[in-house]
């Protein structure tokens, strides 16, 4: 069986703050890691390398740093791995970033299942996943909070719902994004961080892909702008009562009553 | 095609050129420089830069006919034919955006045995309901959802999807976006449209720190998410002029990977997402019994008790009980923190309720930041003057 797993390089903290003069974010001194929720997708892949005889293997888009989390899935145990990095896939909103692993994924050959996060700390849409199956022309369940069963031919897990838990069962190949909480990801090894020291991190660039149309990755392929990033607004229109507890409830009583709960 | 392009001979300061860059991207190797794979395109090299070192290049693009999508649709999110409240958040919306670009409203409704509630969601004043009622489409599995939508869009043309950001809505929205090769915005929190029909979406990431503008500017269907409890539900209309369309879609339109073996419905608590008013404990509760009293101050004002996180990881209360980031997201009519000193993640779970009462000790809490009525006092000596009042107020 052969799993792929979806991974991330995010920044290190999401308290970031837009730069007022420029309106970019600022990054300095922010250091990077993997994006949490992925650690829980890579986890998923792991146990059930371990139980049922799997190959796991890793698969990121991002800048030559991101060959980092590559590395750091290596010492969890996962088998092999690979970044997909090249200027042309700069800028790249969800609709490219997913065309274009999916591109990544083809070069994998044959899978079976690819598991992705929930979603990210920076970005934060948790519609890669979605996309990237549609791409790949597979089923997709999203919110899995369990595997309860892995089969030759299929997969059965249960799905999340606000009110509901759907267990389900999903033919291969076909794409899960895991919850948080799925499991309790492992740390990396020592023992594997020497073992895997020196294994390779391929990476492919725009050149290794099959489809050769610029226009479809980066900022090209991006059918969405960002026009505009600033910091939430703090409430303008806001009151501090300062006083004596007898006189801050007589003060709480009438505004409730105004509010029409008393 | 955009690129930028890097002219080698009026470089005269690299280091200078290499602080431009907020994200590491531009390299200074062998007297050349150049844009690696970190580049975001924020142009920022471009804006800048010394004239004349960086330029951006774009290709005319081929403008699409926006004037060929009209109407905006509004995904109909249900169990069983039970519909879920965001769907009339959405309609409420959209009726709000269509009457700026005189669009129609739709409602896209599939699922089985629902023929009859789609007449209900007339009541609010949507102009068209699109049934789809079929047995493989009992159960949500992506396929045929997936099948039913683009078939929808296909005949119908909308020029904006509303999606409701649901389990079902997050799963079925992206799908359809990249399906169509269009652009899709998640978790939007405010909406508006243009006089070219183009919807400005903005919406909050990097968990709640950072709210960006987006639009999709030149491909149709527009596809937003919007969480439940972000905008406020459709009034009904005491005269509803629209109609329902029953559709159908081939069976073999129809065929899934999927099989679904069990829905176990949870337990139900009603959850805090569902109160109208709610009263938040925070850290400044100093141990469990004193819960109770915060309780008794809810149930005075028909509300619920919700707490912050580390009062969960105390164990005062149930999970299901947290508000913030890695909680749940409320938008009460009223509520009323206790000694919640207001942190991002926190404030990002219930900044949009309407009315917000902060009661703490510190006067530089950044909870003040957000609340409307900020009462700076011990919430041990005014809780329990504020229920001994309401109490003899009832009296
Ligand atoms: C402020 C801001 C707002 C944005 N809003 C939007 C928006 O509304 N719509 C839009 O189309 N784009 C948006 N983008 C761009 C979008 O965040 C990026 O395109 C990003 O590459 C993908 O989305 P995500 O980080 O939200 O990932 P998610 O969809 O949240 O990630 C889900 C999972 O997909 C996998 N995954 C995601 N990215 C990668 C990757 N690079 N390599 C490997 N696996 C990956 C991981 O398993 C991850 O857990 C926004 C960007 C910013 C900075
Ligand atoms: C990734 C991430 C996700 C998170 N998600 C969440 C989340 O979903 N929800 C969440 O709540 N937190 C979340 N947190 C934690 C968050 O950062 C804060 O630590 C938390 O919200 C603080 O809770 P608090 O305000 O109740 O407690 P504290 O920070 O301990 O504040 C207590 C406040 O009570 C006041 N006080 C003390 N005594 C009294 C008194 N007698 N009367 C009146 N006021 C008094 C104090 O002045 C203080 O302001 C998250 C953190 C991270 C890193
Ligand atoms: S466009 Fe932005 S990210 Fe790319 S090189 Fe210029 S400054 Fe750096």
């Amino acid at each position: 069986m052969n799993i792929i797993v979806c991974i991330k390089q995010v920044p290190g903290t999401s308290e970031v703050e837009v730069d007022q003069e420029t309106g970019v974010l600022k990054r300095e001194g922010i250091d990077s890691k993997m994006n949490p929720y992925d650690l829980f997708a890579i986890e998923t892949a792991i146990k059930i390398k371990e139980e049922n005889s799997a190959k796991v293997s890793v698969i990121s888009m991002g800048p030559p740093q991101a060959a980092e989390i590559i590395r750091e899935a290596y010492m969890m145990g996962v088998d092999e791995g690979a970044l997909i990095s090249d200027r042309v896939f700069g800028g790249a909103d969800v609709l490219a970033t997913s065309y274009t692993i999916s591109q990544g994924v083809q070069k994998f050959g044959q899978y079976d299942l690819i598991i992705c996060g929930k979603q990210t700390t920076d970005g934060d849409t948790a519609q890669v996943g979605p996309e990237l199956a549609e791409f790949l022309k597979i089923p997709h369940i999203a919110n899995v909070k369990k595997i309860v069963e892995v089969k030759e031919h299929s997969i059965i897990v249960d799905m999340d719902m606000p009110h509901a838990v759907q267990t389900v069962e999903v033919n291969y190949p076909c794409l899960i994004t895991v919850e948080k909480d799925i499991n309790q990801p492992r740390l990396p090894s020592f023992k594997r961080k020497m073992a895997t020291k020196n294994q390779a991190i391929p990476i492919y660039s725009f050149n290794d892909f099959i489809d050769q149309n610029e226009n479809n990755y980066g900022i090209n392929g991006s059918p969405t702008r960002v026009i505009r990033i600033f910091s939430p607004e703090a409430n303008n229109d806001r009151e501090m009562w300062k006083d004596t507890p007898g006189v801050l409830v007589d003060r709480l009583v009438n505004k409730l009553k105004e509010l029409k709960y008393v | 095609m955009a690129k930028i392009v890097i002219d080698q001979e009026k470089i005269t300061d690299p280091q200078a050129l290499l602080e431009l860059c907020p994200f590491d991207a531009l390299e200074w190797d062998n007297d050349y420089l150049s844009i690696n794979a970190a580049c975001k395109m924020c142009k920022m090299c471009v804006k800048k830069g010394p004239a004349g070192v960086f330029t951006f290049i774009e290709d005319e693009v081929v403008i699409i006919d926006k004037s060929q999508w009209q109407g905006i649709v509004v995904y109909v999110d249900h169990m069983d034919g039970n519909i879920h409240p965001v769907t009339l958040e959405l309609i409420g919306k959209a009726k709000e955006l269509a009457a700026k670009v005189n669009y129609p409203v739709y409602c896209l409704f599939m699922g089985y045995n629902i023929a009859d509630k789609a007449q209900e969601l007339l009541q609010y004043g949507v102009d068209e309901v699109f049934v789809y009622d079929d047995e493989e489409l009992k159960h949500f599995r992506i396929e045929p959802y997936a099948a039913v939508f683009e078939e929808f869009i296909s005949k119908v043309k909308p020029s904006i999807a509303l999606v409701g950001g649901t389990t079902v809505g997050r799963s079925l929205a992206p799908r359809m976006a990249a399906r169509f090769r269009t652009g899709l915005t998640a978790d939007c929190t405010v909406l508006d449209v243009a006089e070219n029909t183009d919807l400005a979406q903005i919406r909050p990431a990097f968990g709640g720190n950072i709210m960006a503008h987006i639009v999709t500017p030149n491909t149709r269907p527009q596809f937003a998410t919007v969480r439940y409890k972000v905008f406020s539900p459709a009034e009904k209309t005491s005269s509803p002029t629209g109609k329902v369309t029953v559709c159908t879609i081939p069976k073999a339109s129809l065929v899934s990977q999927i099989r679904v073996l069990q829905v176990k419905p949870k337990e139900k608590v009603k959850s805090i997402e569902d109160a109208e008013v709610i009263v938040v404990a925070g850290g400044g509760i100093k141990s469990s019994k004193d819960m109770e009293m915060l309780q008794v101050l809810a149930d005075k004002l028909g509300g619920m008790v919700a707490t912050t996180r580390p009062l969960i990881e105390a164990g005062f209360a149930d999970p299901r009980l947290q508000i913030g980031l890695s909680g749940r997201t409320v938008k009460p009519k009223l509520i009323i923190t206790c000694g919640v000193s207001g942190a991002v993640q926190f404030v990002a779970g219930m900044d949009s309720s309407e009315n917000i009462i902060a009661i703490n000790t510190d006067e530089n809490a950044p909870i003040f930041n957000v609340a409307h009525y900020g009462i700076i006092g011990d919430l041990y000596k005014i809780v329990p003057d504020l229920i001994e009042r309401l109490s003899s107020n009832h009296e």
